[in-house]
């Protein structure tokens, strides 16, 4: 096209295209220095010797027969995890998704609370159901491998129902009932029309629930028991206890090498997908109208409520039970435990911090991670996308540690900063947000923008008309996941040298930790503030991104 | 979407320039020699007027930075030698401590008021840690249980414990993730040299149940803790009868715990001077008052360890109900270091393979 170039706007265009390449850059320079040196720095100190890579220890993970079985019980638990999260999760997804039952929104809120549970509170539930004395015990599940999973299911079935069910709820029914129409069986209609469309979004769950499974260290320790061991639990013993860097970090080159690999099958397996009709969500849902249905509406709820609510319930229970009998002095005493201490604050003020930090590390994850988010569905590569998973896949021992040895010069001397708590967090936070964000990017319909363009809009405001909204939704629905995230970490924070401000997490780990039933109490009645906090969010969250639409 | 992205460029930035600023101005007081920076275990706890009195004592702030347990604590120390996290590290104890000295992370000193130390608890000729406090590993009985169960006697050595009577009554921790268990595993050790892994073996024949750490032992399946577990006798500490006391509303008369004093294994914990330290004056003067009279009396209920300078009055509820055991389980710092993982390698296949 010949037209003549306007000087001044070309310097915008110069200035624009430079600051939207920074901002492309910054996520990446984020990961870069916050993940990718540090890992690299301690996997280094393990694996070079004499300026010699040596890979003995890599291999030494596939020749010893006992680490041999580690590999193969990690992959083995993550895998069995992964199928059942997903069979008692996608039931849930569906009738969230689609059908309007009373009380969505509580649903939605209760099935995200065990994300902010710290292990060791969730292991004390679990165990007081299935071990001996306990109503489960003739399950035989206590310290098995049956516990691990079931404790992975309790955590990760919220990553399902949200990835799956937040695409399901907006898919358009009509294509399904199109298809009835034309002749199609329920169950084919469902194969033909709507799996097509799910098949992303649930290969992001999965994906998401193996990393987490597969990288899990405190249920493996609480629940499983010394017979148990796995990747991450071997890094953990290696770095913390043993010091042995050199066999931590050939675990940790094939704990890397492992994820890598699932994430390009991952990658390769949701290739294709199809742009998706999204609609304003419920526009969709009805209530259950055969008692066919209703039993239907049940039997996928039960599974999930059971596995969820019975350790929840527990916990209640347990912190509202005092020497007294039922009442609230566990709760009172979270102002004032323990007395007088500098460091082991009360619960009260722990949770200020963890609020604090929770913002920081929600600013940060949501931010990064939008940006990144939008330049990985704009690029074809996929290596990116990859990489902005891969923090949820990396041991935390190697990452804490690696922040020890590597960040410590200059500007970057965080260590002991309280920066590096939020920063830690938002290193696990960014990959969900990443994740969250591109199955509703790469689904806006490109015709939306094609129509806004031919009706005069420019790319500007095509950009801030059709995709602003639909990622501010998406966004918000990844702040809330976002701050669950920050509000329960404990696993990378547990291995880096943290200041005096003591989460809340930190404090109830603190409180178990010691004798006498007011800590434990106090203990209880703090994981019930945070499953509060956690379920006050997602309220919100679902308050705020977008009304209930109604059919037209 | 450009003012987005511009407005995410300028939020991204301030929370990353904050961030890089905020330990900038500690190494700048540092410097100053007005902060001083301890380094220490999850567990380490103090009480706000200690404190605030060594700062009005030396104008000198502490910072407090925690490092995971004492296993983890002490590796992060020998993996930033000469770059310290700090300026002194507190709470390496018996088993950890070869580790430490022979990575050389410590500068010697000589702190004011070591000379009121147990002989028993210096445990470095050269002074590059000093004793602060001791805190037995040791097993601990639900009193309430053998009261109930007239025909069990209370178990009184670490023999008994083999016996049929006590089977499937025993909880220990992992030696592999538990600093309580494996202080246990080293008592077993000093009690029946070269034939422990023979006990073991009894123990396993006598179904005693192991578990990876101390809340699943005593919160999980110990009938006294937290939880409501089915097993009475558990690896604890000393000083579980008074805590268990002081954590109880209302404060009962007995305790609900009591402690086999045959099983204690002695847990010494210290401190040094970190090498490499910014502010080593401040570090020495920080190690001399952990054994002043006002942060050895604070430490029983902030820590439940018991002080290390003799004469140190002890709260009443330790006065009460914390048994010391008179001649514990021991065993030197060398040893451990050139044994602990062989054999904790050994315990693993004596005891779950």
């Amino acid at each position: 096209m010949d037209r003549p170039v306007d000087p001044d706007r070309a310097a915008v265009g110069v200035v624009a295209r430079a600051t939207r390449t920074a901002a492309v850059a910054l996520p990446f320079a984020f990961l870069a220095v916050f993940f990718v040196y540090p890992v690299a720095t301690i996997v280094g100190r393990g694996l070079v010797v004499d300026g010699h890579v040596d890979a003995g220890p890599v291999l030494d993970v596939v020749r010893d027969a006992g680490l041999r079985h580690v590999l193969w019980f990690t992959v083995e638990q993550a895998a069995l995890s992964t199928l059942l999260t997903l069979a008692v999760g996608l039931p849930v997804a569906w009738v969230l998704a689609r059908v309007a039952v009373p009380g969505r929104t509580f649903l939605w809120a209760a099935f995200t609370v065990p994300f902010v549970l710290p292990t060791v509170v969730v292991g004390v539930a679990f165990r007081s159901l299935l071990a001996p004395g306990g109503p489960l015990d003739g399950l035989g599940l206590d310290q098995s491998l049956g516990a691990i999973l079931l404790a992975h299911v309790f955590f990760n079935v919220a990553v399902v129902v949200r990835a799956v069910g937040t695409v399901w709820e907006r898919l358009d029914t009509r294509q399904e009932d199109a298809a009835r129409v034309l002749g199609a069986t329920r169950a084919r209609a469902w194969y033909e029309v709507t799996w097509p469309a799910l098949r992303p979004a649930v290969l992001a769950a999965a994906a998401l629930v193996f990393l987490f499974s597969f990288t899990a260290f405190g249920t493996i320790l609480v629940l499983g028991g010394p017979r148990f061991a796995t990747i991450e639990t071997e890094i953990y013993r290696s770095t913390a206890q043993l010091l042995d860097l050199r066999a931590a970090a050939g675990l940790a080159v094939v704990q890397f090498l492992f994820v890598v690999a699932l994430l390009l099958v991952v990658g390769w397996l949701q290739r294709g997908a199809p742009a998706l009709d999204l609609r304003a969500r419920a526009a969709s849902a009805r209530p259950p109208r055969s008692a066919r249905e209703r039993v239907g509406v049940v039997a996928a709820l039960t599974p999930a409520a059971l596995v969820v609510g019975l350790p929840l319930a527990v916990l209640v229970a347990r912190a509202f039970d005092t020497p007294g009998g039922v009442g609230v002095a566990n709760f009172r005493a979270l102002g004032t435990l323990p007395e007088r201490s500098a460091l082991f604050v009360p619960p009260t003020e722990a949770l200020r911090n963890s609020v604090l930090f929770a913002l920081v590390a929600t600013v940060l994850a949501v931010g990064l991670g939008t940006v990144a988010a939008l330049a990985v569905t704009g690029s074809r590569r996929a290596i990116w996308e990859l990489l902005l998973t891969l923090p949820l896949g990396v041991s935390a021992v190697t990452v804490g540690f690696g922040f020890l040895v590597a960040l410590d010069e200059g500007i970057l001397d965080l260590r002991g900063s309280w920066m590096l708590v939020p920063i830690s967090h938002a290193l696990v936070a960014m990959p969900f947000v990443v994740r969250l964000l591109t199955p509703t990017l790469r689904g806006i319909d490109p015709r939306l923008r094609e129509a806004a363009a031919v009706l005069g809009a420019t790319p500007t405001r095509v950009r801030r008309e059709v995709d602003l909204p639909i990622v501010a939704r998406a966004a918000t629905v990844a702040a809330g996941f976002a701050a669950a995230i920050s509000l329960g970490e404990f696993g990378a924070t547990a291995f880096i040298a943290r200041p005096d401000r003591p989460t809340l997490p930190v404090v109830i780990f603190r409180l178990v930790g010691q004798p006498g039933t007011t800590n434990f109490g106090a203990a209880m009645a703090a994981s019930v503030v945070l499953m509060v906090l956690a379920a006050a969010i997602v309220v919100a969250v679902e308050c705020l991104r977008d009304p209930v639409a109604t059919e037209p | 979407m450009r003012r987005f992205l511009s407005l995410l460029v300028v939020a991204v930035t301030t929370v990353a320039s904050v961030s890089l600023a905020a330990p900038a101005s500690g190494v700048t007081a540092a410097a100053t020699g007005k902060t001083v920076t301890l380094v220490t275990h999850d567990s380490f706890a103090v009480s706000k007027p200690v404190l605030a009195a060594f700062t009005r004592k030396t104008g000198i702030t502490v910072k407090v930075v925690q490092a995971g347990d004492a296993g983890a604590m002490v590796n992060q120390a020998v993996l930033t030698k000469g770059k310290p996290l700090g300026d002194v590290l507190f709470g390496v104890d018996t088993t950890f401590l070869g580790r430490a000295l022979d990575a050389g992370i410590f500068t010697p000193y000589d702190a004011v008021g070591l000379d009121k130390v147990p002989a028993g608890l210096q445990l470095d000729p050269q002074h590059r840690v000093t004793p602060i406090d001791f805190g037995d590993v040791c097993i601990n009985y639900d009193t309430k249980y053998f009261a109930k169960n007239k025909s069990v006697a209370v178990p009184q050595t670490l023999d008994d414990l083999t016996k049929p009577e006590y089977r499937g009554l025993f909880v220990v921790e992992n030696p592999a993730t538990s600093s309580p268990g494996l202080a246990f595993l080293l008592a077993t050790v000093a009690r029946y040299g070269d034939n422990w892994r023979r006990y073991w073996q009894q123990l396993r024949a006598n179904d005693v149940q192991v578990v990876n750490g101390w809340e699943e032992a005593y919160n999980g399946s110990f009938t006294a803790g937290g939880g409501k577990g089915t097993r009475p006798l558990v690896v604890s500490y000393a000083s579980s009868p008074p805590a268990a006391v002081y954590f109880s509303d209302p404060r009962p008369s007995k305790s609900p715990v009591g402690t086999l004093l045959d099983s204690c294994f002695r847990q010494v914990e210290l401190a040094g001077v970190l090498d490499g330290a910014a502010n080593p004056t401040g570090a020495r003067k920080l190690v001399d008052f952990m054994l002043t009279k006002k942060f050895q009396a604070d430490m029983p209920l902030q820590m439940f360890v018991f002080p290390a300078v003799t004469g140190t009055p002890l709260p009443k509820v330790f006065e009460d109900f914390a048994e010391v055991a008179p001649n514990p389980l021991s065993m030197t710092a060398e040893r451990i270091n050139a044994n602990r993982e062989q054999w904790i390698d050994q315990w693993t296949q004596t005891v779950l393979r």
